[in-house]
């Protein structure tokens, strides 16, 4: 008996409007665009897609099953721009086949700088799942699948009993990603490793006709599913949901690849689709994970460098979390707010220079001209939040008698 | 495959840009077994005593003094042939006037020199910024007074080049920029070989609006008599496209590139300032943006003290940008060096934080490459050809003063800004060369002649 487990990426980030030096105002985030990429995304795959995956549902009574993990920051897209996609997502909790996954809820990299932020971030985004979709998330995933040994420590504090991570060969080490593993120290914790061949069958080779398997078809990967079985429980199908209609566009024949996908899969008799928590339920851990380095999903290198790749990313994102005790100190509500959405990692990856020569994925949905421009812009917010900050200490501090007042002083009444 | 080639400016007689890339191009090719004959109109040297003495041979130097060819020792394939013609590289004919009326009008051919005594000259010192052979000079363009000696030394050089051209054989011809064209037209009817006619600058590029018709019509024949034009930027061909009407698929792009084998003496005394320095090195001509890059300072100024900015270089706006800088304020932050060369350069590459380029019309634009060779940041305006092949600099349009201060700003206020883009850019600049340009020529050499006798 093999599992499908299918679990999809749900994220847009707040993008920064163009913010030069001479700039003054706090308002940071350019409205029109993202709302206009937003509804642009929710047209081609939000929106279709979620039809098509509620009908397989209904089609296969409860057999099709599959698992979301959607961002604080783009729930508060979808109600500020969209609320039919936000509609939408609801009636597939409803159905009892669709589970939501737990996250940083500003897809933030706060794991690697702050564990007080980044709790905070959990509990928010776990708080807001369960006001919509009326779910307790049980399984964890981290930003970009960014993952270590210390990570899981901390998740299995915050009451979690699975978390998602990238089948990478090199902690692998030969071992197959579908089965489940356990992390050093942590007994309870189920790891769920993509099996990123398959995954990346599916969201970056589907539509390419240089691939020596295209045209993919749902009876040929349902063959390749069905293969497993036997050598391990569950396939992982781990992607971004724009794969659907946006990385692969709907002329690529990616939607009639998911509707005969279920009737592919269950024809093998023993094979079935679960949600990550049902897979962790199921099945035991084979063998234990060691991960002492961060891994991540991104690039073939799979580590952090596309997000602390050079000096420009690692100096934004130090200066950032340097602020988080004044920001905090401030409570500001609104100070917090953008200073958390300035932590989503998209701020990060329009920095990396890694492939920008080349032009690449690293291109795709980059609003900027290159990642100079980025960190440009980005440090440029930062400095009007430092003054920001510096006001708000000015107006709440007690009176302080000013260095050049002693004539004041005097004619304050007593 | 052998070139004749047609130029005006060979390093050290150089003004700008397009004597760089002759020599580059024209080494690359010697080393890719290209045979080269490069004919040069000789700049008459009577006016400028200092050079007169520095280019003569030294006792017992084995030079033909006869001759009027010579060959350098690391152009193995090239020989150069030069004429007594007064043509110079920026020269206004107004300019061209002063020079022949000072100019001994002896026929006599040129003096071999040799490469040692080539390069006594380039560390020459020269205060003299006014003289028509420096950069400072630039095309005055509609306004100045044609009085039509220009015109008939581009045609008397017309004339000895198809002289010589009849003493040799040769397999297609390759004229640098308009003065040339006519002659390169000129062989072309008698020879029959077909003729690639190289546009490093246009009469568009060099004067805005108020072309020189006489200039432009002389572009245009060129461009349409010629079986190909190479163009240094996709920028370039547009504008021949658009202004010329050139068709495009005659057109061909090759991108300049820099001499990596310079080498740079390292900073012994890095001597500690508080003041940061953006630099503009360049002529000082409307083409290039001066007015620009001040207003952008001012802009810089109302934020940070603690800058200041040179302008080294000389050009017919000189008098107008030191002004305008006195008038807006920031005379005391704004530094005029006069035009610099050999060491000078090097001094202040070495000084400078950021180099930008504010360029209103840039068909190429080498000095970029130069500065990230000296690993230094560049902000380049989106009005350049090399805007097109940079990755790692900062790109701005040319007009956008805000912008280009913004981006000023931050260069100066974030180090790790600063040495991405120097890091990245310096590396990025390694990956041009001059023998992808040269191949890239020789392909269209191999359109024309046909695929026989090509690759050696």
């Amino acid at each position: 008996m093999a599992s499908v487990c299918f679990y999809f990426q749900v994220h847009q980030p707040f993008r920064l409007r163009r913010y030069s030096v001479f700039d003054a105002d706090p308002v940071y985030f350019d409205e029109f665009k993202n709302a206009e990429i937003l509804r642009k995304v929710a047209n081609k795959c939000y929106l279709p897609a979620n039809y098509i995956l509620l009908e397989l549902i209904k089609q296969f009574g409860g057999h099709f099953k599959c698992a979301y993990s959607i961002t604080g920051v783009i729930l508060e897209q979808f109600e500020q721009y969209y609320p039919k996609v936000m509609d939408s997502f609801k009636e597939l909790a409803q159905t009892g086949c669709v589970e939501f996954l737990a996250e940083t809820y500003y897809h933030s990299l706060s794991f690697l700088y702050s564990r007080e932020e980044f709790s905070e971030q959990v509990n928010l985004q776990r708080a807001r799942i369960k006001q919509l979709f009326g779910q307790e998330p049980k399984v964890f995933r981290n930003t970009e699948l960014i993952y270590n040994n210390e990570l899981a420590q901390l998740i299995s504090q915050l009451g979690f009993k699975g978390i998602i991570c990238e089948g990478a060969d090199h902690i692998l080490l030969g071992r197959s990603p579908n089965f489940l593993y356990r992390p050093p120290q942590c007994s309870e914790l189920k790891l769920l490793l993509k099996n990123y061949r398959l995954s990346d069958d599916v969201a970056f080779r589907f539509g390419n006709r240089d691939w020596k398997e295209w045209p993919l078809t749902a009876e040929k990967f349902a063959n390749w599913v069905n293969q497993v079985n036997g050598n391990g429980y569950v396939v992982n199908l781990f992607m971004d949901y724009e794969t659907l209609g946006e990385h692969q566009w709907a002329d690529t024949g990616i939607f009639d690849f998911i509707k005969h996908l279920p009737q592919a899969v269950l024809q093998y008799g023993t094979n079935d689709f679960k949600t990550p928590t049902e897979v962790v339920n199921a099945y035991p851990a084979a063998d234990q994970l060691d991960v002492p380095h961060m891994i991540s999903w991104a690039d073939t290198e799979r580590d952090l460098s596309a997000w602390l790749g050079n000096a420009m990313q690692s100096n934004a994102l130090h200066e950032l979390y340097k602020l988080e005790s004044q920001i905090k100190a401030s409570s500001d509500p609104q100070i917090i707010a953008d200073w958390r959405k300035l932590q989503t990692s998209d701020h990060f990856y329009y920095m990396c220079t890694k492939y920008f020569a080349d032009g690449d994925v690293h291109k795709y949905f980059n609003p900027y001209e290159s990642p100079y421009d980025s960190y440009i812009n980005f440090m440029n917010v930062l400095d009007n939040i430092r003054y920001r900050l510096r006001k708000i200490g000015r107006d709440n501090s007690p009176p302080q008698p000013i260095a050049l007042a002693a004539p004041v002083k005097a004619y304050r009444p007593r | 495959m052998k070139v004749l080639m047609l130029g005006w400016e060979f390093p050290p007689f150089i003004s700008g840009g397009l004597g760089t890339a002759c020599y580059g191009l024209t080494k690359a090719m010697s080393e890719m077994g290209i045979e080269v004959l490069f004919v040069l109109p000789k700049p008459i040297h009577s006016e400028y005593a200092t050079h007169v003495k520095l280019v003569a041979p030294k006792p017992g130097s084995s030079l033909s003094s006869s001759s009027d060819v010579f060959a350098l020792k690391e152009f193995r394939n090239v020989r150069f042939r030069t004429l007594p013609s007064a043509l110079q590289a920026y020269q206004t004919p107004s300019a061209y006037k002063k020079t022949v009326k000072t100019t001994t009008t002896s026929t006599e051919v040129e003096k071999s020199v040799k490469v040692e005594e080539l390069a006594a000259v380039e560390s020459a010192p020269d205060s003299n910024v006014s003289s028509p052979s420096k950069s400072g000079e630039a095309f005055v363009g509609a306004g100045a007074n044609y009085a039509g000696d220009l015109y008939s030394e581009v045609e008397r050089y017309a004339r000895l080049v198809s002289q010589i051209a009849g003493q040799e054989t040769f397999d297609v011809i390759h004229a640098h920029d308009w003065m040339t064209y006519p002659a390169g037209l000129g062989i072309a009817a008698i020879s029959g070989k077909p003729l690639v006619i190289h546009v490093h600058s246009t009469e568009f590029d060099r004067s805005g609006e108020h072309v020189n018709q006489q200039i432009y019509d002389i572009e245009r024949q060129g461009m349409h008599g010629a079986q190909r034009v190479i163009t240094v930027s996709f920028l370039t061909k547009k504008i021949l496209a658009t202004r010329y009407n050139v068709p495009a698929d005659k057109i061909r792009v090759v991108y300049n590139a820099i001499d990596n084998n310079h080498k740079h003496v390292p900073t012994h005394t890095q001597i500690q300032r508080d003041e940061k320095i953006v630099l503009f090195l360049g002529r000082i001509t409307m083409q290039k943006g001066p007015e620009y890059f001040l207003a952008a300072a001012k802009k810089v100024l109302e934020v940070m003290d603690n800058v200041r900015f040179v302008m080294a270089g000389s050009g017919d706006m000189i008098r107008r940008v030191i002004e305008l800088a006195a008038e807006m304020g920031i005379g005391h932050k704004v530094l005029f060096t006069g035009f610099l060369r050999g060491e000078d350069v090097e001094k202040i590459y070495r000084m400078a934080d950021l180099y930008v380029m504010p360029s209103v019309s840039e068909p190429f634009g080498i000095a970029p490459l130069e500065a990230l060779s000296h690993d230094i940041p560049v902000i380049v305006s989106k009005q350049s050809g090399v805007s097109e092949i940079l990755t790692h600099v900062l790109k701005v349009d040319f007009w956008d003063i805000n912008e280009m201060a913004n981006k000023i700003i931050a260069v100066l206020k974030h180090p790790p800004l600063h040495s991405t883009l120097k890091e990245h850019g310096s590396f990025e600049v390694k990956k041009l060369s001059w023998s992808d340009a040269a191949k890239c020529c020789l392909n269209v050499y191999n359109e024309l002649v046909g695929e026989k006798a090509l690759l050696v």
